[in-house]
C-alpha cells in the first residue's frame, strides 16, 4: 500500500477514543462509512499545518519520537510482582448484574473476549464460589484420606509438595457456563456467554498415589467424596475409573505458581473434561466409598431439568463445545477487509479433532486451522482467515473431537433437552454482524 | 508443631493401629495415619442410604425457634424469600407426596424451582445444613438442631406434622414422602465412569445428541430464533470499556457503567469493603443479610460515640441491634481498615 494512503488509516493516531460520540451514534444510524470518513479527516488534520492539500509526511507517532524514547524507564522490580499495562485495565473479571443477589455466592465471568492462545492468566481465571472465598495458611492445611481405605491418612502440604509431582494442561468449565441462554439470548458478550471456562497448566499429584498408599479398597470403592475446607466445606462425588486412569490430580501449582486463593490454594482437585464444581477447592478430605453421595450439588443444583420434568443426577461430562472470541458480541469491526476470526473449541471426552466456521449462519462452512499445542481436556485455539465485505453476516463455529462427535446447534439440543436444563449448554454460538460493523449475540436453530 | 513431636504422635498412632498395613513404603516419610478423632472430627457427610448420620432428634417447632434467629434473615420466616437466595419451599403438593414427582416441573404452576420441588433425598437436606449453614457462622449448628431445621423445612412444605419427632431412624420414614424423590434419573451419558451395568452410572457416556458436520448448502436459510433483547442491551454497563483499545475490533459504547464496586477504579473503601468480604452481607443502600450502609448510617447519625460504637462490633461482632441474626467477628480485618470502613460509612457510603 501506498505511504499516503490515508483511507488505510495507518497513520491514524492511538486510537483510545478512536470511536467518538458522533461515531457511535453514525453506527447506530446504520452508516457504515464513518470510519472512512474519520480516516480522511485525520489525513486533512495532519495536512492541516502545512501547505493546503500536500500530503502528510507520515504518521505523527513516528515523526514525532513519544516520550518514552525519550526517557529514562523505570528500574526492575518497581513492580516485585508484575501486573498487566495500564492499557489493559479493561479485560477484568467481571460479574453478571442480576445473575446473583449476593456476592459471596456468585460468578465472576473471564474476559474471553481479549484473550490469546489457550491458557489463561491466573488473576483472569473465572471465579464461581459457594461461600465466599478464603485464603489459607498451607502449614496448617491437611489433607485427609478416609473410607475405604486399609489406612485413614493425613498428608500436610510439605508431605504433598515432596512426592512426586506431573504438571498438565486442562479447561475448567463451569457445569453452568452458557447457562443463561438455554432459553434465549440474555448476555451480550462472550465474556458472559462463556466465560465460566479457563484454561492452564496444573501441577500436582495424581490422587491415584495417595490412594494406593493408603490401601484403597478398588474392588468395592468405585466412588469417591472430594471435600473443601472453606465454610461451605462443598463436596462431591467422584468417579474411581477416572481417579484409576490417573489423571485426576491434587493440584497446589497453577501456571508455574501456586494456585491463587480464588482458585483454591492451597490444595484443589483436578478432574480433567469434568465441570467445575467437581474440582473442589481447598480441598481437605477424600472419602472412598461404594456409593455416590447425593450431595447439595448432586441434589438441588448442577441437575439437569428434562422435559419430562425428571432432573439429570451426576451428569458431570463437558461435552464437545467451541465459540468464537473475537469478533464477538459487544465488538465493532473497525473496517472491512481481512479479520483473523479467533475461537476455542474443548471438549471433555478427548481431544478436539476439527473446528467449522461458517460467515452465513451455518449454511456453508469452511474448516479452521487448529493451532498447537490441541491437548485432551484442554482448550484449543482455532483461526480462520475471513474478508469481510461489509455485509451483513453471522460468524459461527462448530468442533468436533476424537470420540466423532459433533457440537449441535440449539435446534437440535433443545429438540432432546428443552429449555430449562440450566446445565451443560453446548450449542452452536451465533455472532451476527451488521453492516456498521457491530455484532450482536443471537440464536440460530 | 517441631518435627520431634510429629514424630512422636506419628509413633503413637502406628502403636494405637498395629496391625494394619501401611502401604508407605515407596514414599517414605510421607503421611500419617489418621487418629480415630481426627476422622470423626472431619468426616461429617451423609450419605442418602444415612451412613454417617449422627444420632439425634428435633422437630419443627423447636426448628422454628432456631430458624426465625439464624436462618429467616436470607430465607425468609416460610423459607419462601427469593431475595438473597433462591426459595427452599414451595411447589409441592400433597400428590406429589404420593407419586414421588413433582408436577410443578412438568406443569410449570409454580414460578420458581424450590429447593423441596428438586431435592430427592432428605439426608441431602441433613448433610447440607449441618456443613454449611448458617451461612455466616457454618458448622456451627448442633445435631439436635440440623434435626429441628430440617423438619421444620418439611413441615412447611407438608412432608410431616409439626409435632413429628425427626431422629435417625423415622428419618427414613420421611425419605418415603420426599416430593421428589423419583424425580432424577442417571440415564445420560455424562458420567465419567463405568455404566450402571457395570457397578457406575448412567449409560457409559453415549451422548444423547447426535449432530453431523454438514460443510456445503446445510439448509436452505437462516432463522433467527433469539436476539438480545431491548431492556437488555445496557444492563451489562459500557462495553467499550470491556473490551481492548488496540486490535481489530473494538467495544460497542453501550448505557451507562454497571454498579460493580469490585470491578477496576472506582472507590477504594468500596474496594477495601468488598476485598473483606463486607459487601456479601451488607449493601450500599440495601439490606442483604445485614443491614445496608444507608440504614446504619441514618440510625447512627449524631451519635458522638458512633464510631466507637461500630468499630466494636466489626471487630467483635454483635446480635441483636438489626435482628436476630449475628455479625460474625472480623478478624480478618485489621483496626485502621475498620476505622476507615465505619467512616465511610458515615459518611455516606457510595456504590461508585
Amino acid at each position: 500500500m501506498a505511504l499516503n494512503d490515508a483511507r488505510l488509516g495507518r497513520v491514524k493516531p492511538a486510537p483510545e477514543n478512536f470511536l467518538t460520540d458522533e461515531d457511535i451514534q453514525s453506527v447506530k444510524d446504520g452508516r457504515r462509512d464513518f470510519l472512512r470518513k474519520a480516516f480522511l479527516t485525520a489525513g486533512a488534520a495532519m495536512a492541516a499545518p502545512a501547505v493546503a492539500n500536500a500530503q502528510p509526511a507520515g504518521d505523527p507517532a513516528i515523526l514525532e519520537l513519544p516520550p518514552w524514547s525519550k526517557m529514562l524507564g523505570k528500574p526492575v522490580a518497581a513492580n516485585p510482582y508484575g501486573q498487566p499495562s495500564m492499557y489493559e485495565k479493561n479485560l477484568v473479571r467481571r460479574e453478571s448484574p442480576g445473575l446473583t443477589r449476593v456476592s459471596g455466592s456468585s460468578v465472576s465471568f473471564c474476559p474471553l473476549q481479549g484473550l490469546f492462545g489457550i491458557i489463561t492468566p491466573s488473576g483472569l481465571h473465572f471465579e464461581r464460589h459457594h461461600q465466599g472465598w478464603v485464603d489459607i495458611d498451607p502449614n496448617k492445611h491437611r489433607l485427609m484420606i478416609n473410607g475405604l481405605v486399609k489406612t485413614n491418612a493425613v498428608f500436610t502440604m510439605d508431605d504433598l509438595m515432596r512426592m512426586p509431582s506431573v504438571s498438565r494442561i486442562h479447561f475448567i468449565e463451569c457445569g453452568a457456563n452458557t447457562g443463561m441462554e438455554w432459553g434465549n439470548v440474555a448476555v451480550p458478550t462472550v465474556q458472559y456467554s462463556h466465560g465460566m471456562i479457563s484454561c492452564s497448566e496444573f501441577t500436582g499429584v495424581p490422587l491415584k498415589a495417595i490412594l494406593d498408599m493408603c490401601g484403597a479398597d478398588y474392588k468395592k470403592g468405585r466412588f469417591v467424596l472430594a471435600e473443601g475446607a472453606d465454610g461451605s466445606s462443598m463436596t462431591r462425588t467422584i468417579s474411581m475409573e477416572m481417579i484409576e486412569s490417573g489423571e485426576v490430580l491434587v493440584a497446589y501449582g497453577m501456571n508455574g505458581e501456586m494456585l491463587r486463593p480464588e482458585n483454591g490454594y492451597p490444595l484443589r482437585l483436578v478432574v480433567p473434561g469434568v465441570q467445575g464444581v467437581s474440582w473442589v477447592k481447598w480441598l481437605r478430605r477424600i472419602e472412598v466409598g461404594d456409593k455416590p453421595w447425593a450431595t447439595k450439588d448432586e441434589a438441588v443444583h448442577y441437575i439437569d431439568l428434562m422435559p419430562d420434568g425428571l432432573h439429570r443426577q451426576y451428569s458431570s461430562i463437558q461435552e464437545c463445545k467451541s465459540v468464537i472470541t473475537t469478533p464477538s458480541g459487544g465488538q465493532t469491526l473497525l473496517d472491512k477487509g481481512f479479520y483473523n476470526v479467533s475461537g476455542l473449541a474443548w471438549s471433555g471426552r478427548g481431544k478436539v479433532t476439527r473446528v467449522d466456521v461458517s460467515t452465513d449462519g451455518g449454511i456453508n462452512w469452511r474448516t479452521a486451522r487448529l493451532e498447537t499445542p490441541v491437548l485432551s481436556k484442554a482448550l484449543t485455539r482455532f483461526n480462520i482467515d475471513w474478508v469481510w465485505d461489509g455485509k451483513p453476516a453471522i460468524l459461527q463455529s462448530r468442533a468436533m473431537d476424537d470420540t466423532g462427535y459433533v457440537q449441535p446447534s440449539y435446534g437440535q439440543l433443545r429438540a432432546v433437552r428443552g429449555t430449562k436444563s440450566i446445565y451443560h449448554n453446548n450449542a452452536i454460538q451465533s455472532w451476527k454482524v451488521v453492516e456498521s460493523g457491530e455484532v450482536s449475540n443471537v440464536q440460530v436453530l | 508443631m517441631s518435627r520431634f513431636c510429629k514424630t512422636l504422635i506419628v509413633m503413637a498412632v502406628a502403636a494405637g493401629t498395629a496391625g494394619s498395613a501401611l502401604a508407605f513404603d515407596r514414599y517414605q516419610g510421607i503421611g500419617r495415619p489418621a487418629t480415630a478423632a481426627e476422622v470423626q472430627a472431619w468426616d461429617i457427610d451423609v450419605r442418602p442410604d444415612f451412613a454417617g448420620l449422627p444420632k439425634g432428634s428435633g422437630d419443627a417447632i423447636r426448628g422454628m425457634d432456631i430458624w426465625e434467629a439464624q436462618c429467616a434473615s436470607c430465607h425468609g420466616y416460610f423459607a419462601e424469600s427469593n431475595e438473597v437466595f433462591t426459595p427452599l419451599v414451595g411447589g409441592t403438593t400433597k400428590e406429589d407426596i404420593k407419586t414421588g414427582r413433582v408436577a410443578a416441573l412438568v406443569n410449570d404452576s409454580f414460578p420458581q424451582r424450590t429447593t423441596m420441588m428438586k431435592v430427592p433425598t432428605v439426608s441431602t437436606l441433613w448433610d447440607y445444613i449441618n456443613r454449611a449453614m448458617p451461612w455466616t457462622a457454618p458448622k456451627s449448628l448442633s445435631a439436635d438442631e440440623v434435626y429441628s431445621l430440617v423438619a421444620f423445612l418439611l413441615n412447611l412444605a407438608e412432608v410431616i406434622p409439626e409435632d413429628f419427632e425427626l431422629n435417625q431412624d423415622s428419618i427414613r420414614e420421611v425419605q418415603e414422602r420426599m416430593p421428589n424423590r423419583n424425580g432424577m434419573t442417571t440415564d445420560h451419558g455424562m458420567w465419567p465412569g463405568a455404566s450402571a451395568s457395570k457397578g457406575g452410572i448412567g449409560n457409559g457416556g453415549k451422548p444423547d445428541v447426535k449432530a453431523t458436520a454438514c460443510m456445503r448448502d446445510c439448509k436452505k436459510e437462516v432463522v433467527l430464533a433469539s436476539a438480545l433483547p431491548e431492556h437488555a442491551q445496557d444492563a451489562h454497563g459500557n462495553l467499550a470499556e470491556q473490551n481492548r483499545p488496540v486490535g481489530g475490533v473494538r467495544g460497542v459504547q453501550t448505557g451507562a457503567p454497571a454498579a460493580e464496586g469490585a470491578q477496576a477504579g472506582g472507590d477504594p473503601l468500596l474496594a477495601l469493603a468488598t476485598e473483606k468480604g463486607c459487601m456479601a452481607c451488607h449493601g450500599v443502600a440495601n439490606k442483604i443479610v445485614g443491614p445496608g450502609y444507608n440504614e446504619i448510617a441514618a440510625k447512627y447519625k449524631g451519635q458522638a460515640d458512633a464510631a466507637a460504637s461500630l468499630f466494636e462490633k466489626v471487630k467483635n461482632g454483635g446480635q441483636g441491634t438489626w435482628g436476630a441474626i449475628p455479625m460474625p467477628p472480623q478478624g480478618h480485618v485489621k483496626d485502621d481498615e475498620i476505622k476507615q470502613l465505619v467512616q465511610w460509612i458515615m459518611s455516606g457510603a457510595k456504590a461508585q
